[in-house]
């Protein structure tokens, strides 16, 4: 457990210095959450719309930019070496990176949500169950990716595959976050959703650092 | 011990070796030979488990690799071609993340004392993306004096060192095979190491 914090605050402070990509993904999220409104217009029924599906598609695409360097940058410098080769089991570290990389991209994504949510109109409760779901789902999408991510470490061109490998694989989680704020806007409550995702957070969980380390082996050969 | 039985390594169509064979026993250093390009940096890592072989195994206490991939890693220090240096850290905190996610203890004072004696005293707080390409090495090499695994795995320590300091590399490596332990190396110098050992030339 001691190597799992040390892992997240390796990285943690890694990221501290390279500011830059970091506020990358933030700022793109912003970007693209602002665009939408402004080439749409002031129509309050259609922003209102449409708002769950472009702050979670936003949030995806965000959380994406961010993917590639998962476990590039430990590839490129060796540490990914002396990680596979420490007693430590490589899950474990994997589970730490994918921690570090929430706390990165998916936790500042969900809590700049509802500052975007604003300019779209959204209710309290909707806005309530979008930061919820973004919570709950943000994780599972640094999941996936990462699985994608070490799937696709040391090929070429695999910033390209990767996101062709990662995005139908966010599908489920576009489908019930979106939808769970949809849900709430038109009334239903947004619970049954959010267990879903839950439920598929903790499945992703589970299985994705031991396929991810895997992979990383594989890449490692 | 490790030992390494009748390793082939095929990359593609090309055979880089084959029929390659050496036990490696306590207290003895092994010195690997071979021109550019004739599977030094496979073998080694065919024999820290990382690559399987094509051909052959290689075992580690009598059992083979995949069967003791757990404590064979804790008996085990790899430096490789990359330094797994992180350029944003400096060569304190490298040292400390190195030592920390291998789940090893971590003591300041020795860890200063060890670049202290790789003659990077004024340096230690400094990012390691200012340093050269020489003092990222002696950051590297540091860890030898850190840890005290059985075995070493090292693939060229001596390259992009100066004089000194390939005298102190040399000193460590003499000193852990003194106290027991095995070196397994790559270098294309002549390298004079006290204790015994041979030298192990692959022909491409």
């Amino acid at each position: 457990m001691n190597a799992f914090i040390a892992l997240v605050q390796r990285d943690l402070r890694l990221a501290l210095r390279r500011k830059s990509e970091v506020l990358t993904a933030l700022f793109f999220f912003v970007v693209v959450a602002t665009l939408f409104p402004l080439g749409i217009g002031p129509e309050m029924g259609i922003l209102r719309k449409i708002a769950p599906g472009i702050l979670w598609v936003g949030a995806l695409l965000a959380s994406l930019l961010s993917l590639g360097r998962l476990f590039a940058a430990d590839f490129q410098d060796g540490t990914l070496e002396q990680m596979a080769l420490s007693s430590t089991p490589l899950p474990l570290l994997v589970g730490a990176k994918i921690f570090a990389h929430w706390l990165l991209s998916g936790l500042p994504l969900a809590l700049l949500a509802p500052v975007m949510a604003l300019q779209f109109d959204l209710e309290g409760a909707a806005v309530q169950a979008l930061v919820l779901t973004l919570l709950v789902g943000t994780p599972l999408l640094s999941i996936i990716g990462a699985v994608g991510a070490a799937l696709t470490l040391g090929v070429r061109g695999g910033e390209v595959l990767l996101s062709l490998l990662v995005l139908p694989l966010y599908i489920p989680a576009l489908v019930f976050g979106a939808g769970a704020v949809e849900a709430q806007v038109s009334g239903i409550g947004y619970a049954a959703h959010l267990s879903i995702l839950m439920a598929m957070l903790v499945l992703a969980a589970f299985f994705g650092p031991w396929v991810c380390a895997t992979a990383l082996r594989v890449a490692l050969e | 011990m490790l030992s390494v039985s009748n390793l082939s390594c095929t990359r593609g169509e090309r055979t880089l070796f084959s029929g390659v064979s050496f036990d490696l026993k306590p207290g003895q250093w092994l010195h690997l030979e071979g021109s550019n390009g004739s599977g030094k940096t496979s073998l080694l890592r065919i024999a820290t488990g990382f690559t399987p072989p094509s051909h052959g195994c290689v075992s580690w206490k009598g059992q083979p690799l995949t069967q003791v991939r757990g404590a064979f890693h804790t008996d085990l220090l790899y430096l490789g071609h990359a330094l797994a240096l992180k350029d944003e850290l400096s060569a304190l905190e490298n040292l400390q993340a190195d030592a920390e996610i291998a789940g090893r203890a971590f003591v300041r004072t020795d860890a200063v004392a060890s670049l202290q004696r790789l003659g990077l005293r004024a340096r230690t707080r400094l990012p390691v993306r200012v340093l050269s390409q020489g003092q990222k090495r002696r950051v590297a090499l540091a860890r030898l004096m850190l840890q005290d695994a059985p075995l070493w795995v090292l693939d060229e320590p001596f390259v992009a060192l100066d004089a000194q300091a390939q005298d102190l590399v040399a000193e460590a490596l003499s000193a852990q095979v003194q106290r027991g332990g095995m070196v397994l190396f790559t270098s294309h110098q002549a390298i004079a190491l006290q204790g015994r050992g041979e030298r192990y030339r692959l022909n491409a």
